[in-house]
């Protein structure tokens, strides 16, 4: 069952949360709606659930190319994960999940045996039968969480929406409950939309990315495309930690920083002011000049508690700059605070500069 | 060796001077009354409290006391479900006037609205014209009483439930709709369910309440004996009477009464503490 939605838009009093926005996603897909906060993407969420009605004049929302605009939330079939879990606390773990179940009218609803066989098997999913019995209080959030899923899964949704499902669950317990999440997905094959704002979920868990700035789609695209290939300024700045520098293009040269770059993508553009990124990864670091155009530079922090070692470095220009290289080489190359080092780009990306910069 | 009296100190002091205050004020002000009437009740001999017991009148009383206030209170319990609702959902011109006017009942001397109940509801009142050619006899009949008993009983069920309510999370509302919940079973399934203990409570105050209440029943009732007499006010009469037998021996039944519904109710709402959590 794939989702459409063409032209939405929505505005909270005189705050335009949503603008212009269009998108699809296909059948059996898990596409992350990524975003600030503000950005519009749980609106999104809740406009495709009937949460929410979008401002008039917006375009249909498709589930399955049938217009579901003028149904009401109950009527869509949108299986609905809050981030808060919104379980009800008085019910057990059983009843919470077979509640979709015993709401519906009589003569859809299935008979008490088939109810009890479809919320064990449910539960067996999630991985929670043997806390059938107790109640949402006495749970953990992870064991909540997978609880409110089945909740949603056991009205046999036609979508599954999820709004940061993870957001208030400490790091350790997300990262677990991200890759169950990932291959429950490839199991039941649902197609689902989730919100978050961590960039590292997004890009690890979903098929595609849809990233969202202040009411708009900036970049649709797969994990791969996002990161490597960011369409503008602001989803490279916000999928990972980048060095920017003000440059100018010249003749298909990127002028920045003392540096000369070719840059083939922008032969056809005019000359112009430009803002060049490069990734902290994509800056190599060396102690001697290697023939490369570098960057002189000196450090100012070592972090080198983790995989690879993040330095802080200060250039000779004043600007701040961060850059990563590997455990071996921090420790052949023997680099403390203040050693001098020479930063050669390896990758950039050049956007030019818009106009009210 | 550390002194045992610093080992054993806690972190919030004061534990002994607040819990030393806490039974000195309920000894004066709650135990002391509560033991005479006890005392005084137990002095009385066994067949004169079931001579007492057995009166018609005061097996009226008794009945139309609990009875009435039970039934009072429970309709108490759900149109002040209904009054904080309207108030904590929705936004509406006078809205702030209303929430303040709930309290009245809690500020006005009983008399005043037991007349004020009584002038309205009586045969010439403005109210009471209207209902006596419809066969509807509010003052000096029973339905009076319950009136009466809900009005004074009405702020603490609202009052009690408006926080409950507005701690009510929306997103259980959206959860139960996005499940095919209609309106209907949100209410019953979801809203009514959660606000459990918030109602038993509120129900349990003005229960407390309309049993112990005299002022404002006193004017509205009539005070027919067998009819519209409630206990407290057969009380009183027994004491006009110097009958302090008696008196004790209805009061003494409707402490152990009340005792035992306040334990009930109190009860039941333990059975929900494993939801708070």
């Amino acid at each position: 069952m794939s989702i459409e939605v063409r032209h939405i838009s929505k505005t909270f009093g005189r705050f335009r949360v949503l603008r212009d926005v269009s998108l699809r996603v296909e059948t059996g897909e898990l596409v992350a709606l990524l975003g600030p906060s503000g950005s519009g993407k749980t609106t999104l969420l809740r406009i495709i659930a009937g949460l929410e009605q979008p401002d008039p004049g917006s375009g249909p929302i498709l589930f399955h190319d049938e217009d579901v605009a003028d149904q009401r939330v109950g009527e869509r079939r949108v299986g609905f994960v809050f981030q808060h879990y919104a379980l009800f606390r008085h019910m057990t773990v059983f009843e919470n999940v077979a509640f979709g179940l015993r709401v519906r009218p009589r003569r859809l609803r299935p008979s008490p045996t088939e109810i009890q066989q479809k919320v064990e098997k449910l539960l067996h999913l999630v991985q929670l039968d043997f806390l059938a019995d107790r109640y949402p209080q006495q749970l953990s959030g992870g064991q909540r969480q997978r609880v409110a899923l089945a909740r949603a899964l056991a009205m046999e949704p036609k979508v599954l929406l999820l709004d940061e499902p993870f957001g208030s669950l400490d790091a350790r317990v997300r990262q677990e409950l991200r890759s169950w999440l990932r291959r429950l997905h490839d199991e039941i094959r649902l197609t689902s939309l989730f919100v978050t704002h961590d960039q590292e979920e997004a890009l690890e868990l979903a098929d595609r990315v849809v990233v969202m700035n202040e009411g708009k789609i900036e970049q649709i695209g797969t994990p791969d495309e996002v990161f490597h290939h960011p369409r503008t300024e602001f989803v490279a700045c916000f999928l990972g930690q980048v060095n920017r520098f003000s440059g100018r293009l010249e003749q298909g040269k990127v002028h920045f920083a003392s540096l000369e770059w070719e840059a083939p993508e922008c032969a056809l553009l005019e000359s112009c002011p430009v803002h060049v990124f490069v990734r902290p990864h994509d800056l190599q670091v060396a102690v001697e000049p290697n023939g490369q155009p570098a960057l002189g530079a000196r450090v100012e922090y070592i972090h080198a508690a983790g995989p690879r070692v993040r330095l802080e470095l200060r250039a000779d220009t004043g600007q701040k700059l961060v850059a990563e290289i590997t455990q071996e080489q921090y420790r052949t190359e023997q680099l403390t605070v203040g050693s001098r080092v020479f930063l050669s780009p390896q990758n950039i990306k050049v956007f030019p500069t818009q106009a009210e910069d | 060796m550390v002194p045992l009296s610093r080992a054993r100190q806690q972190v919030l002091p004061g534990f002994g001077l607040t819990l030393g205050l806490t039974l000195l004020y309920w000894s004066v002000l709650v135990f002391l009354p509560v033991a005479a009437l006890v005392v005084q009740a137990a002095g009385i001999p066994w067949h004169q409290f079931v001579q007492t017991m057995a009166e018609p009148r005061v097996l009226a009383a008794l009945g139309l006391s609990f009875g009435g206030s039970a039934l009072a209170a429970g309709l108490d319990t759900i149109f002040g479900f209904w009054v904080a609702w309207v108030l904590v959902r929705y936004r509406f011109a006078g809205k702030r006037l209303l929430d303040a006017l709930i309290d009245l009942p809690f500020a006005l001397p009983t008399a005043v609205s037991g007349i004020a109940l009584t002038s309205l509801y009586s045969r010439h009142g403005w109210v009471g014209q209207w209902l006596e050619p419809l066969g509807i006899e509010v003052a000096y009949s029973r339905l009076g009483v319950i009136m009466a008993l809900m009005f004074i009983g009405l702020p603490f069920v609202v009052r009690t439930l408006q926080p409950a309510l507005e701690a009510l999370d929306p997103e259980l509302e959206e959860a139960a709709a996005c499940l095919g919940a209609g309106r209907w079973a949100t209410l019953w399934r979801v809203i009514l369910p959660t606000l459990g203990p918030a109602l038993l409570t509120g129900f349990s105050l003005a229960f407390a309440r309309a049993v112990g209440e005299y002022g404002t029943i006193v004017f509205i009732s009539g005070n027919l004996p067998g009819k519209t007499e409630i206990a407290p006010l057969l009380i009183v009469v027994k004491l006009e009477q110097y009958d302090y037998a008696g008196a004790a021996a209805i009061a003494g039944v409707m402490l152990a009464a009340a005792l035992l519904v306040l334990t009930i109710i109190h009860r039941l709402q333990s059975s929900y503490s494993f939801l708070r959590g």
